[in-house]
């Protein structure tokens, strides 16, 4: 089990005060000048020993990313927090934002400088409405102490944050449609390259990253590097935090160790499945896109990008979705089908049409009304979709669908034979 | 299934004039300052989300050219937006504007009970707004809260940790005017575990 002592998000229930002085408290912008001081290369350097990967779900080397903007374009450099999470399943970033938010700010002046960004947008979901009047007071504190603005923290570099209230779209969480969606157009994501580090917003360098990865970043450079990467293993450091929702006695979010066994994460954090681990039939491990394990897998998995990689799974956003037997299994995949049928931008064909198929296809499988055939056929769909699109939404419903038939296909082949008995 | 923030049709029943409020118009211009002075169509997000706030949380066509005229767009380009994003509603809705969600963690812990209790109290289909105005129920996709599942937004708010019973009782106490505790609904500090906390 994490150390009190190495974990990072403090406040996370918000039990301690979320505003300035409860931050100072904690430690928030006790020495941030010092940071600053450390100088832009020596942060992404910093960042880049910890091996902390992306915690937006594609786990991307946080410091590999930094490093990508460039040093004198001429152009205003922006950092942009990609707080529009919406990924069903995860709900870290919310807790991040409402119990800690200097926690937040401090990142992003943090790694605003080590990519020489003056200005910095939070992009957040508008349905959080509480958690961006929390953030904003958070924001007006932090000018009002000079700790952002001009010469931010005594630190000589200018720097300002604005937050921006999305308006319910799970695209945008994309980095390219966030970015359109902030020049005040659709969420469509655009054609890469060119990729956000050499022209993003308004055509300048910009850099799209996480609430959590930016939130993480000034605790990594005090305490160094090397402590980061002490935890978790080797390529899967430091230490995330995980959303257990669904049917465990205690759904909640907790911090935890990269690679905690799966098992361990549910019993000892949610207090267990609904009905006792026996009673498990299958986990979402990372946030909806991710494939489904079932219970022989989950007995034994750790939760890190590479063991849950072998697996054939991700971990994404590391959003937890337990599922006991009492779940229609079929049921629950065609939800999240419905889910990206309605998110789907309409940009690309394959996903525009095919999202809608495939959901009609899984809404009959719940009663067996198709064809032995037809599971081929729409596995031949998911595969058609997957890859053919321009962002990773089309490849994210194909993915639900792949997992249920790689570990339940007995189930629906079983359905469709009571439904031909009944019928015949 | 029908939800006025996914409709496509600008609606054409009412058409009252739309001019931005005193304060409304203060708050634009701070809004405009936080982008590039040659970027202002950045703030329509913002811009028709005040202006659905000062038109009983709905936009009409007058209130969409409103947003055109204040940032030199196009109408088409508003619209564009507008009909994008789910949470710009299209046509009117009823005072309370509950929205219950219905995305697989959600359902997993028994949002589609709510539904019903919800079709029920308010008198109204999904979808629909109830004949008093008092209530628009929809469902909607995953609204990020899913360790308190299940859960409603109504209006701004979100109230979590939901049964039947107790979503009954705040629609209950919505019709009858009475006040209502927004969070958790089991007294349950954001998403702590629920045993006792050890510090």
């Amino acid at each position: 089990m994490l150390k009190e002592r190495d974990k990072i998000f403090k406040n996370l229930y918000g039990f301690d005060d979320w505003k300035l002085e409860g931050a100072k408290k904690r430690g928030i912008w006790s020495n941030t000048k010092e940071l600053i001081k450390m100088g832009s290369e020596k942060i992404v350097d910093e960042i880049k020993n910890s091996q902390l990967r992306g915690r937006g779900g594609a786990g991307f080397p946080a410091g590999l990313k930094w490093s990508f903007m460039p040093k004198d374009s001429g152009k205003d450099h922006y950092l942009v927090v990609n707080a529009d999470e919406s990924e069903p399943g995860t709900c870290k970033d919310r807790e991040i934002m409402r119990n800690d938010p200097h926690l937040l700010l401090e990142g992003c002046l943090v790694a605003a400088f080590a990519m020489h960004a003056h200005t910095c947008y939070i992009y957040i979901r508008g349905e959080y409405y509480s958690e961006s009047s929390n953030l904003q007071k958070a924001i007006d504190e932090a000018y009002a102490n000079n700790l952002i603005g001009k010469n931010a923290c005594g630190s000589g570099w200018d720097f300002d944050i604005y937050l921006h209230r999305g308006a319910g779209a799970y695209i945008c969480g994309e980095e390219t449609a966030l970015l359109e969606s902030l020049e005040g157009k659709k969420g469509q994501p655009r054609l890469k390259p060119p990729f956000p580090a050499g022209s993003g917003l308004y055509g300048c360098p910009t850099t799209v990253t996480n609430v959590e990865t930016i939130a993480v970043s000034p605790t990594i450079l005090r305490r160094g590097s090397k402590w980061f990467a002490n935890l978790g293993s080797a390529n899967n450091t430091g230490t995330k935090i995980f959303s257990i929702s669904g049917h465990v006695n205690n759904p909640c979010n907790v911090e935890e160790e990269m690679g905690i066994p799966l098992k361990d994460l549910i019993e000892n954090h949610a207090g267990g499945v609904i009905g006792g681990w026996e009673n498990l039939l299958a986990v979402i491990p990372g946030g909806a896109s991710v494939p489904l394990l079932p219970k022989s897998i989950c007995d034994t998995v750790k939760m890190d990008f590479d063991s849950l990689k072998e697996v054939q799974s991700g971990l994404g956003t590391a959003a937890v979705i337990v599922m006991n037997k009492s779940t229609d299994i079929v049921e629950a995949i065609a939800r999240l089908s419905h889910f990206y049928k309605h998110e789907s931008c309409g940009q690309c064909t394959p996903c525009r049409e095919g999202t809608g198929w495939m959901y009609r296809m899984m809404e009959k499988m719940i009663h067996g009304n198709v064809k032995h055939k037809d599971i081929d056929k729409i596995l031949d769909v998911t595969k058609q979709i997957e890859g053919h699109t321009i962002c990773a939404l089309g490849d994210a419903a194909a993915w639900p669908i792949q997992g249920l038939f790689r570990h339940f296909r007995p189930e629906i082949e079983k359905r469709i034979e009571e439904r031909n008995r009944r019928v015949a | 299934m029908h939800h006025p923030g996914t409709n496509n049709k600008v609606y054409k029943k009412i058409n009252d004039d739309f001019e931005w409020s005193s304060e409304n118009f203060k708050k634009i211009s701070e809004i405009i300052k936080k982008y590039p002075s040659n970027r202002i169509q950045s703030a329509v997000i913002p811009l028709l989300d005040l202006a659905q706030r000062q038109n009983k949380g709905w936009l009409s066509k007058n209130s969409m050219e409103k947003v055109a005229e204040t940032l030199s767009m196009s109408y088409i380009r508003v619209l564009e937006v507008a009909t994008f994003y789910s949470m710009f509603n299209l046509e009117p809705i009823g005072k309370n504007f509950v929205q219950i969600c219905r995305t697989t963690p959600c359902w997993l812990r028994g949002s589609d009970k709510l539904s019903k209790v919800a079709q029920e109290v308010c008198e109204t289909n999904i979808g629909e707004t109830s004949d008093d105005k008092i209530f628009t129920v929809v469902e909607v996709e995953c609204l990020g809260a899913c360790c308190n599942a299940p859960m409603v937004q109504i209006n701004d708010d979100y109230y979590e940790d939901l049964d039947e019973e107790s979503f009954k009782k705040i629609l209950q106490d919505l019709k009858d005017n009475k006040s209502i505790k927004v969070g958790s609904q089991i007294g349950r500090k954001s998403s702590q575990p629920e045993r006792k906390f050890d510090a």
